[in-house]
């Protein structure tokens, strides 16, 4: 095969490996936005707090002189969920509950609000200097030719796909076939009837931030790991690109933000090996903006129908 | 005399300028069942908002089993036993038919996370009970056959039984239909008709309805409220109310 496929299959491979974090923190938008109609503008600073967790664990395993690979991934991930879980829950009840029943557009503001305190709380907290995580997880499988260009899959690219498959997958399941997922769909399709049923829908709605708040959560690990640095600024980015992807798939459809993460996430990837690493925010954006333009209700999304 | 199953006394909502409902008074025996009727605007509505807890009334008081609801939550409301419909369908459509009573079920499928994700036992029995529960009820609609179906899928009569049904699910006391039979042909009129009778009488389930189909009115009513401008203009039973002056005026204008 000719240098240029492996080219091609590398460039791919980045793509879904960075697409599918996005749709790891793209999922917290577009559940909320499904259920309660608003856009959570602080939840790329809770894929940040979900990093700088990690990073803390992590810290604090290797100063406790624990040098297990396994033992550190898996604290990171599971502290980290658990942490990150509560800042959701948290966000929800002092932000967005007592708004509720006010006009959206004041939502959105307490939404930026809280993502700007956030930011700086972290800035105070732990300084606005990148922090380097520790690289846990080197090497990987290269293939192609041996004196030519050789596509490369890293061991800590395996882990993404790998925790990214697992953790939709289970939240697939929870949505189809639990109580709390039925629940949850309900809610999505009128909230007041589901009320009105008998289901306490102020559970439901926190769940949901919970639910978003421990994926953006999985993805700060994540992402803190693969790229290796992490500073309080890198939740606005990453917000505004899943938040792309969950606009990109159809906003309130969780399938159609895997979908749109993963598109986007392979467009910025293709920009940056084809023609300039300078120019796949342009593209993303671009996209974004083509999106609304030409097919507002995303590639999965269904048409707005006004509720009476 | 037993005891009301429901009473509102004073109930006063208002919006702003707009007085909708004023000092309206209601009671309901168990049993009973009741209509609410009046012109398009006359607050009917109003008052079912406000006595499931969908509005909070601006004053008044309700009381259900003796127990004040007034400012409670419409969940908790539910989960007393007052469940209501809205004049247009409000199913899940994107759920099946069995879905959607299931859903009504969530409270009584009464397990943990825990529970559910190792299927414990206690879990898989009252899944199959809510299951159970959910295919009669299917069944007493007339749409075991569409269990799997898309509930926005369904004809629209179909679409108005399953909410019955899904009301039905959760064990209520008092079924409150806004407009059952809106939209529905003659025929389809007749089956609701008996449909609700059925209800009150295998299900000891007490009925208070908004309808503006008159014969089903009259033909089902135990009592009647007539309601104009807010305000109740006389209730009595289906004859007293045909017969009572101040309605053929309200409804026919005067002669």
């Amino acid at each position: 095969m000719p240098e240029s496929v492996y080219y091609f299959i590398q460039q791919l491979l980045n793509g879904l490996t960075v697409g599918s974090t996005y749709a790891l923190i793209a999922i917290g938008y577009t559940m909320v936005y499904g259920i309660i109609g608003m856009i959570n503008f602080a939840h790329g600073e809770v894929y940040m707090i979900g990093s700088y967790i990690a990073f803390a664990v992590l810290a604090a395993l290797a100063m406790m002189g624990i040098d297990s690979v396994s033992l550190m991934l898996v604290s990171a991930f599971v502290i980290s969920v658990i942490i990150t879980s509560t800042y959701g829950f948290a966000i929800e009840r002092v932000a967005y509950r007592p708004l509720r029943n006010s006009n959206r557009l004041i939502a959105l503001i307490s939404a930026i609000g809280m993502s700007i305190f956030l930011q700086n709380y972290v800035r105070l907290a732990q300084g606005s200097r990148d922090i380097a995580m520790p690289s846990l997880i080197t090497g990987g499988w290269a293939f192609g030719p041996e004196d030519g260009f050789q596509a490369t899959v890293s061991y800590m690219q395996l882990i993404i796909f790998v925790v990214t498959f697992v953790s939709m997958s289970a939240l697939t399941l929870f949505i189809s076939k639990s109580k709390m997922g039925k629940a949850c769909r309900a809610c999505a399709e009128d909230l007041g009837m589901t009320n009105l049923l008998g289901i306490d829908t102020n559970k439901v709605i926190s769940l949901t931030f919970v639910i978003g708040a421990a994926l953006a959560a999985v993805a700060g690990v994540l992402l803190g790991i693969y790229y290796g640095v992490i500073n309080p600024y890198i939740g606005f980015m990453a917000g505004l690109k899943a938040f792309t992807a969950a606009v990109l798939g159809g906003i309130g459809s969780i399938p159609g933000a895997v979908l749109g993460g993963l598109i986007l996430g392979v467009t910025e990837a293709f920009t940056a090996g084809y023609f300039s690493s300078e120019y796949k925010d342009v593209v993303a954006f671009s996209l974004l903006i083509l999106i609304l333009l030409f097919k507002p209700t995303g590639i999965l999304g269904k048409p707005e129908v006004e509720k009476v | 005399m037993s005891e009301c199953l429901l009473e509102a006394s004073d109930l006063t909502m208002r919006f702003g300028g707009l007085l909708a409902v004023d000092q309206m008074s209601l009671k309901i025996m168990p049993g009973e069942i009741v209509s609410m009727i009046g012109p398009n605007g006359a607050g009917k509505t109003t008052v079912f908002n406000c006595l499931t807890g969908f509005y909070k009334a601006t004053s008044g008081n309700i009381r259900f089993k003796g127990q004040s609801i007034e400012g409670l939550p419409g969940f908790k409301i539910a989960r007393l036993g007052v469940i209501r419909t809205f004049q247009n369908v409000r199913l899940f459509k994107g759920m099946t038919a069995l879905e959607n009573l299931l859903v009504a079920q969530h409270r009584k499928l009464n397990t943990g996370l825990l529970a559910g994700l190792f299927k414990t036992p206690d879990f898989r029995k009252s899944e199959a009970e809510a299951i159970a529960k959910a295919e009669f009820w299917l069944e007493k609609v007339g749409l075991t056959e569409f269990a799997n179906r898309e509930a926005g899928n369904l004809a629209y009569g179909q679409q108005r039984r399953l909410e019955i049904a899904r009301c039905m699910v959760t064990n209520p006391e008092l079924l409150m239909l806004d407009e059952p039979a809106a939209g529905l042909n003659p025929n389809e009129t007749a089956e609701l008709d008996e449909l609700i009778s059925d209800l009150r009488r295998d299900h000891g389930v007490t009925v208070l309805l908004i309808e503006h189909d008159m014969k089903l009115v009259m033909d089902i009513s135990d009592r009647i409220y007539v309601i104009n401008q807010g305000r109740p203009l006389t209730s009595g039973t289906p004859d007293e109310v045909r017969n009572h002056p101040e309605v053929i005026k309200a409804y026919l204008g005067e002669s």
